[in-house]
């Protein structure tokens, strides 16, 4: 596919910039917005459920909430965000950096293990790391008895604040897995460029490097924070209050869904708030500067005697907390049932979940290659209402899926269909809430296609849909994989909206984890969930192994 | 241009494709399941029966095989969450193919009938088999097992004559060797809202600060590793659903952590029910009660007396030994619907004494 790339583009690249300006203008808007606008009916119908909600206010209910519950929850959503969100960067950027750009021992071993926690379900690490953790748990009872210890720190990661480092495990990937795509194709590249004028190798990577991948580490830590606002199961397992263990208990306690929904709007439009702010601060000079194209010839950086070492250590030790531990617990705890994993109960499980995932994975796709057409580099007004579409992933699943639930019972009354029972409705949960897992990849590599690929084709008196074919399509195939990827796993570990809208014959692992939890007795889903740990792994290490394929082809290149 | 206009028609093709995909997706499941209500209807709906369940499967599965091998009536059941299975029969309204409603906690049971979810039956058998205080007066829905909330100690470290109420527990005397579960949980918002009923909202206020104020560690998220914190030193009392205990004590029969029975003499130990109803658009309400009148039959009573060590709810059926050993006790009377009408009062309650 590579040979298929216009390689000589030095003589346009001003020009290129301007055409592309100029491409944004009217008769462009308008084709975007009719990308946009089917793709904004179908994930906002359920939204404008939820803003319905508003139609009528519960006084009483919202004094409750504003004096006893709200003050409480923003602080500690704030906590999350800060905490979560420094967490998950620092260390999906590190390893990141460590992975594409140097060399140290073990790094073979070690990279594809670091993006295997995205295959365990949040509420999966954390049930394992309470059960282990907490003052009843192995660790602390050993340490007690043998050694008359109680440390305090122990005592921390089994408080509620415990659930802080789950969620770091739980979705560093994110950042990694974005962020070294970025790095691999130009880490090295600038790294050395910024070295050249006789930088220090910490001011490069900070002034340099860190702001070219920008959009990558961005986009991963969006998707790291909404699923950490979103995050219902390791929250209550934890007993962390926050907005959605808020949005539970108004519905569930108080029976007040429509306070409840009214909770998950406000989650949502806080969401939106965050998310456009960081658009409008971003520095898109920085950004188009930004030289793409593999780096061919480059050799990675060779860090010195001691550092190669803390490299390794630190690969070692997240893969341990993050993969091995957590697996090896699960194993132990399915140890009685092992022989039932090929049972057919179990393969129809899993052949179900394998469906739903690469169904919704692929309504997902084309979702975001829609968002991308619309809003890349597009104006103000687009990039509004793509966010819009894709502000789904923040809002808690099962809220979603009693927002989808009324929409398509609302639309089958009115039209005499019979939408609200069949597959069609998950389906679209699947899209509404995954499609920003979808756009992000595919905003990260489009980000870092120069306008000068297309003006050089133009020029060749390639037609645009032929561009779009032999230029766009291949430049943006590592977004498009890792869309597809990340969404299959996504939706596989997806619990509350495909309890609650699956037809009759639809149950997956996901769902047979909830049946056998429901009263708290987690190690009776060890089995179910290493299964399903299994099988996200494969899309998982996929994913790697695709990122090792594109470097190697750039070394051939 | 040509190539433009193409680009430009591609792209419009895909954007329908896509809006149209969904609602084109659907014919085939859905047809299906209408063809199966159909063919239900048609066949005088003699043979399939579809409950909405939050019981655990295999608690509830295996009573519905043998209802299916004696009855050769099928069922089907979708498990989800009580509030989630709730809004989908709400949203279903007349549609839905559920003739019964099955879940645990009356709170739950009251709020599908205040949204006019479940219908009343009346059933002889029922009313005499299951006693008044375990179902709706109206008839709407009924307990089928009894699951009993009360405080448990160590024995080692708690003199059990040092325990005597619910409300005893707010004594200072046991500041921090109290545990709780989260009151986000409906069986603590149960036990609240029926204190309120009988001592008024300002005496529970206190009662429940005093258990706040007592706690050992912060609130757990179940009850067992509630039971196993006990066990392990972390507290030595605290409020449990009794049959958590029986559980660890199949696995452990010399599990070092007993069971109280609070309020005996004054209002009774809290009860709570797991039960059932008929779906107020229940395409098979006959073949619906059918079902719940089975499970308050001897046979069903003592498997599910077996099965999850909880009490049955028909008198006179054989516990399990383990439950045995706990002793007799006497139960609060009190109707369960109170625990409905009363749980966000309860909830608010609970919030305001800083209970998580």
């Amino acid at each position: 596919m590579a040979d298929h790339l216009p390689i000589n583009t030095a003589g346009h690249p001003v020009d290129a910039r301007l055409s592309f300006a100029d491409r944004s203008s009217n008769r462009m808007d308008r084709l975007r917005w009719l990308l946009l606008l089917p793709l904004l009916a179908l994930v906002g119908l359920p939204i404008l459920m939820l803003l319905l909600s508003w139609n009528q206010i519960d006084a009483s209910i919202w004094s409750h909430l504003s004096e006893h519950l709200l003050p409480r929850l923003i602080s500690h959503s704030l906590l999350l965000l800060i905490l979560v969100g420094s967490g998950v960067g620092i260390l999906g950027v590190a390893l990141a950096w460590l992975s594409a750009c140097c060399e140290y021992p073990g790094r073979r071993w070690l990279d594809p293990l670091l993006i295997l926690p995205l295959a365990f379900p949040t509420y999966v690490f954390a049930f394992i790391y309470l059960a282990l953790l907490d003052f009843a748990g192995p660790v602390q009872t050993f340490l007690r008895e043998q050694f008359g210890l109680s440390p305090a720190w122990l005592d921390a990661l089994s408080s509620p604040i415990g659930v802080i480092p789950i969620m770091i495990i739980a979705f560093f990937p994110y950042v990694y897995l974005l962020a070294r795509a970025s790095f691999a194709s130009e880490g090295l590249r600038t790294f050395e460029a910024g070295r050249s004028l006789g930088r220090s190798p910490w001011r490069v990577f900070i002034t340099v490097c860190l702001p070219a991948a920008r959009p990558a580490i961005v986009a991963g830590m969006a998707l790291a924070l909404m699923e950490t606002l979103a995050d219902f199961g390791a929250v209550s397992i934890y007993g962390f209050d926050t907005f959605t263990t808020a949005i539970y208990r108004t519905w569930l306690g108080l029976f007040n869904l429509q306070a409840a929904t009214q909770l998950a709007s406000l989650l949502m439009l806080f969401m939106l708030v965050l998310i456009l702010t960081e658009r409008a601060t971003r520095n898109t000079r920085a950004m188009q500067s930004v030289q793409s194209g593999r780096a061919s010839g480059l050799n990675r950086i060779r860090l010195g005697p001691k550092a190669r070492w803390l490299a390794t250590a630190l690969q070692l030790l997240v893969v341990c907390i993050a993969v091995i531990i957590p697996a090896f617990q699960l194993v132990i705890w399915a140890g009685p049932e092992l022989h039932q994993l090929f049972s057919a109960d179990y393969l129809e499980l899993i052949a179900n979940t394998m469906l739903l995932a690469s169904g919704g994975a692929g309504l997902v796709v084309v979702g975001g290659l829609l968002l991308l057409a619309a809003s890349f580099r597009a104006g103000p007004r687009l990039v509004l209402f793509s966010e819009v579409s894709a502000v789904g992933y923040a809002i808690p699943g099962t809220v979603l899926a009693v927002a989808i639930m009324l929409a398509m019972t609302g639309l089958d009354r009115w039209a005499g269909t019979a939408l609200a029972g069949g597959i069609g409705a998950l389906l679209l949960a699947y899209l509404i809430r995954f499609l920003r897992v979808g756009w992000g990849p595919l905003e990260g590599v489009a980000a870092r296609i120069r306008p000068q690929y297309f003006e050089a084709a133009s020029s060749m008196g390639v037609g645009r849909f032929e561009r779009y074919r032999r230029v766009l399509l291949p430049l943006l195939r590592p977004g498009l994989v890792t869309a597809f990827l990340l969404a299959l796993v996504e939706i596989a570990k997806e619990m509350p909206a495909t309890l609650m809208l699956r037809p009759f014959g639809w149950d997956t692992l996901a769902v047979h984890i909830f049946e056998l939890t429901a009263e708290g007795q987690w190690e009776r889903a060890a089995l179910p969930a290493l299964l399903l740990v299994i099988l996200g792994a494969i899309p998982a290490v996929l994913l790697i192994r695709d990122s090792w394929i594109g470097q190697t082809r750039s070394g051939v290149s | 241009m040509f190539s433009q206009r193409l680009s430009i028609a591609v792209l419009l093709l895909c954007a329908i494709a896509l809006a149209g995909c969904e609602p084109s997706a659907e014919p085939s499941p859905e047809s299906t399941s209408g063809e199966s209500t159909a063919t239900a209807e048609e066949t005088g709906q003699q043979n399939r029966l579809v409950v909405y369940t939050s019981r655990q499967p295999h608690l509830v599965e295996p009573l519905f095989e043998q209802f299916t091998a004696e009855t050769g009536i099928a069922i089907d059941y979708i498990n989800d969450n009580e509030a989630a299975l709730i809004e989908r029969l709400a949203a279903e309204g007349e549609n839905t193919q559920a003739s019964v409603f099955m879940t645990v906690d009356a709170g739950n049971l009251w709020l599908a009938e205040q949204r006019d979810l479940l219908q009343s039956l009346d059933s002889n058998v029922l009313d005499q088999r299951i006693p008044a205080a375990l179902r709706d007066p109206e008839g709407h829905w009924f307990g089928l097992s009894v699951r009993a909330r009360t405080i448990m100690y160590h024995p080692d470290r708690v003199d059990p004559g040092a325990l005597s109420s619910y409300a005893q527990l707010a004594d200072p005397a046991w500041q921090g060797r109290l545990c709780l579960r989260t009151s986000r949980k409906v069986y603590n918002q149960s036990l609240v809202a029926m204190m309120i009923e009988r001592l008024g909202e300002a005496e529970v206020e206190r009662i429940v600060t005093g258990w706040v104020a007592n706690l050992a560690t912060e609130p757990f998220s179940s009850d067992t590793r509630l039971i196993e914190a006990i066990a392990a030193g972390q507290c030595d009392i605290g409020l449990v659903n009794t049959y958590y205990l029986g559980r660890l004590l199949a696995e452990d029969a010399e599990y070092p952590v007993q069971v109280f029975w609070a309020n005996q003499g004054s209002s009774g130990a809290h009860v709570n029910i797991s039960g059932a109803g008929v779906t107020r658009h229940a395409p098979s309400p006959e073949l619906g009660q059918r079902l719940i009148e089975w499970f308050a039959g001897d046979d069903a009573q003592q498997k599910i007396a077996a099965s999850n060590f909880e009490y049955p709810a028909v008198d006179g059926i054989a516990l399990d030994p383990i439950v045995q050993q706990w002793g007799e006790y006497e139960a609060d009377g009190a109707n369960l619907k109170i625990a409905g009408r009363r749980q966000a009062e309860a909830v608010m309650l609970m919030d305001r004494s800083g209970w998580r």
